[in-house]
C-alpha cells in the first residue's frame, strides 16, 4: 500500500516545527527585530505559488490573481531582506 | 528540470532559511545568515520560473520589478522608530499573497495540478485551500489593523463593545462550519463567504487589543502569517513552504510565549483584550510629594557616579532621544563612568524595539544587557536613568499583590542609590493605568520634560 503524499508533506511540516522551535530559542532576544523582519521576507517564499498561477500563457482570472500576489510578495522579499540587513548593520561591536 | 531536481532545489532553499534564522544568535552571524536567505529565494524562485509550466515571462518580471522597486525604496527611508508598523505592514503582504494564491488555485486548480480524475478539486486540497486562505485573511486584516494602531492612523486604545467575544466566537464556529461544507461540496459561494468573514474576523480579534499589548499582537501575527503559508505550501505540496511555513510561524509563537511571560499575563488574557481601558481609575493619592530636579541637578549626580545604567521605553521611541542618550552615555563613559543599558522585553511596541533603536544610535553591542543580566547589578549602581518607560521599572511588580501588575518581572532600578526618572509630566500614567511609587521614593529625582530636551540639557551641562 502507498503512503499518501500529504503524509509526507505532514511529516515534513511537524518535524519543520520542531527544528523552528529549537533554532529560534537559540535567537539573542536583542535581535528579535531583525528575526521578525527576516521571516518575514521568507514566509514571502509563498511568491512560488504566485507564480505558477501567473504562468500559463492564457489570460484568466487567476493569472491576475497570481501577478497581484507576487508584486505584494516582491514587497515584501526586497523589503524584507533590506531592512534586515540595515539593521543587522547597526550591531556593531566596540568602536575603534 | 525533473521533478526530483525541483524537489531536491527546494530542500536547498528550506536549508538555507533555517540557517538564515540559526545565524541570529549573533549580530555578525546574523549578516551571513541574511546573505543566505536571500540565497534561498532565489534558489526557490529560479526553480519555480523554471517549471515548463510557466511560460508567461512578461508579467511576472514586471511584477517583481514593480514590487521590489517599492519594497527597496520602502525598507531604505523607514525610520528605525517605526519599525513596529513597518513590520505589521509586511505581514499584512504575506496574509493578503496568501489569499490570492489560494483564490488562484481554487479559480484555476488544473495550474496547480490539484484536480481529481473528474476534474474537481481534491477534497484534501480544498481542506488545505480553506484553512491557508481563512489565516491569510485574518493576518491580512489583522495586520492592517495593528498597523493603523501602530502608525498612530487609529487610536491605540482598545475598542471594546458588548458581546464582542460571543460574536467572535460566533464567527469562528461559522468559519469553521462553511470549511466542513466546502470539504464536502465544491461550492463556489463557500469560500468567497469564509473568506469575508475571515477578513472580518481578523479586524474583530485585534481592536480591542491595546497599544502597549502590540508586542504579542506583532509576535502573532508573524505566527499567523507562517501557519497561512505553511497551509498554501500543502495545497501547492511544496516542501519549501511548509517548512518555511512552520519555521515562522513557530517563531512568532515562541516571540508571543515570550512577551507574555515579560508582562506575566497569559496568552488568552492579550487576545480577549481590554487591558488598560479602565485605567485612569486606578489611580491613587496624587498628591504624594515627589522630588524633583534640573538638568543641572541630573549632571552633577552623573558626574560623580561610578556607574551608571540606562533604562529605555517606548517614549524615548516617541522622543526620538536615542541619539542624544547614546551622546550623553559616550560622555560619561569619556570620563570613566561605566555606562550599560538595561533592556526589558517589552519595552517600545515589538520585541527587540529598544535594541534597535540603541544600535541605531551607535552604542555598542556589549554595553546593552537583558533584565535578568542587569538586574543583580542595581544594587552597585550609583545612578539609574529611567528614560520613557514606566510600569517596567514598578517595583509594585514585586511588592503589591493587589496590582494589576503583580508577578510581572521589572527592571529592579530602585534598588540604584539614586534614579534618575525622565517623564512629560506627574500626570500621565504607563499603559497598565496605575501609578508608580518609585516617583516618590527618597532617591528618585524626577525630571520632568520631553526626553530628548531633558538629554540634550543634561549633555550641555556634562
Amino acid at each position: 500500500m502507498e503512503v499518501d503524499p500529504l503524509i509526507w508533506q505532514l511529516s515534513i511540516f511537524v518535524l519543520a516545527i520542531f527544528v523552528g522551535y529549537y533554532v529560534i530559542w537559540s535567537v539573542t532576544p536583542a535581535l528579535h527585530t531583525p528575526l521578525m523582519a527576516i521571516t518575514n521576507a521568507i514566509s514571502s517564499v509563498i511568491v512560488v505559488g504566485a507564480l505558477m498561477a501567473a504562468g500559463p500563457a492564457d489570460f484568466s482570472a487567476a493569472k491576475v490573481l497570481g501577478l497581484a500576489a507576487i508584486t505584494l510578495a516582491a514587497v515584501n522579499i526586497f523589503g524584507g531582506f533590506v531592512v534586515t540587513q540595515r539593521m543587522l548593520s547597526m550591531f556593531r561591536g566596540k568602536k575603534k | 528540470m525533473s521533478a526530483n531536481l525541483t524537489a531536491l532545489a527546494y530542500l536547498v532553499a528550506s536549508v538555507l532559511f533555517i540557517l538564515a534564522l540559526r545565524g541570529l544568535s549573533s549580530p555578525g552571524a546574523a549578516r551571513r545568515g541574511n546573505m543566505m536567505g536571500i540565497a534561498g529565494m532565489a534558489i526557490a524562485i529560479g526553480t519555480t520560473v523554471l517549471d515548463p509550466s510557466i511560460v508567461s515571462y512578461g508579467g511576472i518580471l514586471a511584477a517583481i520589478a514593480v514590487g521590489g522597486i517599492i519594497g527597496t525604496i520602502i525598507a531604505r527611508r523607514i525610520q528605525m522608530t517605526a519599525m513596529p508598523e513597518l513590520i505589521a505592514g509586511f505581514h499584512s503582504l504575506v496574509g493578503m499573497a496568501a489569499v490570492l494564491v489560494a483564490a488562484a488555485a481554487f479559480l484555476s486548480p488544473d495550474s496547480f495540478g490539484i484536480v481529481d480524475e473528474s476534474g474537481a478539486i481534491k477534497t484534501a486540497s480544498r481542506i488545505e485551500m480553506a484553512l491557508g486562505v481563512v489565516i491569510g485573511a485574518i493576518t491580512f486584516s489583522g495586520s492592517i489593523v495593528a498597523f493603523a494602531k501602530l502608525a498612530g492612523l487609529l487610536s491605540g486604545d482598545p475598542v471594546m463593545f458588548p458581546g464582542q467575544h460571543w460574536l467572535n466566537l460566533a464567527i469562528g464556529v461559522v468559519i469553521a462550519v462553511l470549511i466542513a461544507m466546502f470539504a464536502q461540496t465544491p461550492d463556489p459561494q463557500w469560500f468567497w463567504i469564509f473568506t469575508g468573514l475571515a477578513f472580518a474576523i481578523g479586524i474583530l480579534l485585534i481592536i480591542p487589543i491595546g497599544g502597549a499589548d502590540m508586542p504579542v499582537v506583532i509576535s502573532m501575527l508573524n505566527s499567523y502569517s507562517g501557519w497561512a503559508a505553511a497551509g498554501i505550501g500543502f495545497t501547492l505540496g511544496n516542501s519549501a513552504l511548509i517548512v518555511t511555513g512552520a519555521l515562522v510561524g513557530s517563531s512568532g509563537a515562541i516571540l508571543s510565549y515570550i512577551m507574555c511571560k515579560a508582562m506575566n499575563r497569559s496568552f488568552i488574557s492579550v487576545i480577549l483584550g481590554g487591558f488598560g481601558a479602565v485605567a485612569t481609575t486606578a489611580r491613587s493619592k496624587t498628591d504624594k510629594p515627589h522630588k524633583e530636579g534640573s538638568a543641572e541637578d541630573a549632571a552633577f549626580l552623573l558626574r560623580n557616579a561610578g556607574s551608571v545604567v540606562i533604562v529605555p521605553g517606548y517614549g524615548m521611541a516617541v522622543a526620538q532621544a536615542q541619539h542624544v542618550l547614546a551622546e550623553v552615555a559616550e560622555k560619561l563613559k569619556s570620563q570613566g563612568i561605566k555606562v550599560r543599558y538595561g533592556i526589558h522585553p517589552v519595552a517600545g511596541r515589538m520585541p527587540g524595539h529598544m535594541n534597535v533603536l540603541l544600535a541605531e544610535a551607535n552604542v555598542p553591542y556589549e554595553d546593552v544587557h537583558e533584565l535578568e543580566e542587569i538586574n543583580p547589578d542595581f544594587s552597585n549602581t550609583d545612578v539609574a536613568i529611567v528614560i520613557g518607560a514606566n510600569d517596567v521599572t514598578n517595583p509594585a511588580a514585586k511588592n503589591d499583590p493587589k496590582s494589576p501588575i503583580f508577578g510581572m518581572p521589572i527592571l529592579e532600578v530602585d534598588k540604584a542609590k539614586t534614579v534618575l526618572f525622565i517623564k512629560r509630566s506627574m500626570k500621565g500614567v504607563g499603559y497598565a493605568g496605575i501609578d508608580n511609587e518609585l516617583f516618590y521614593s527618597p532617591n528618585t529625582m524626577m525630571l520632568l520634560a520631553d526626553a530628548k530636551k531633558m538629554m540634550q540639557d543634561i549633555g550641555k551641562e556634562l
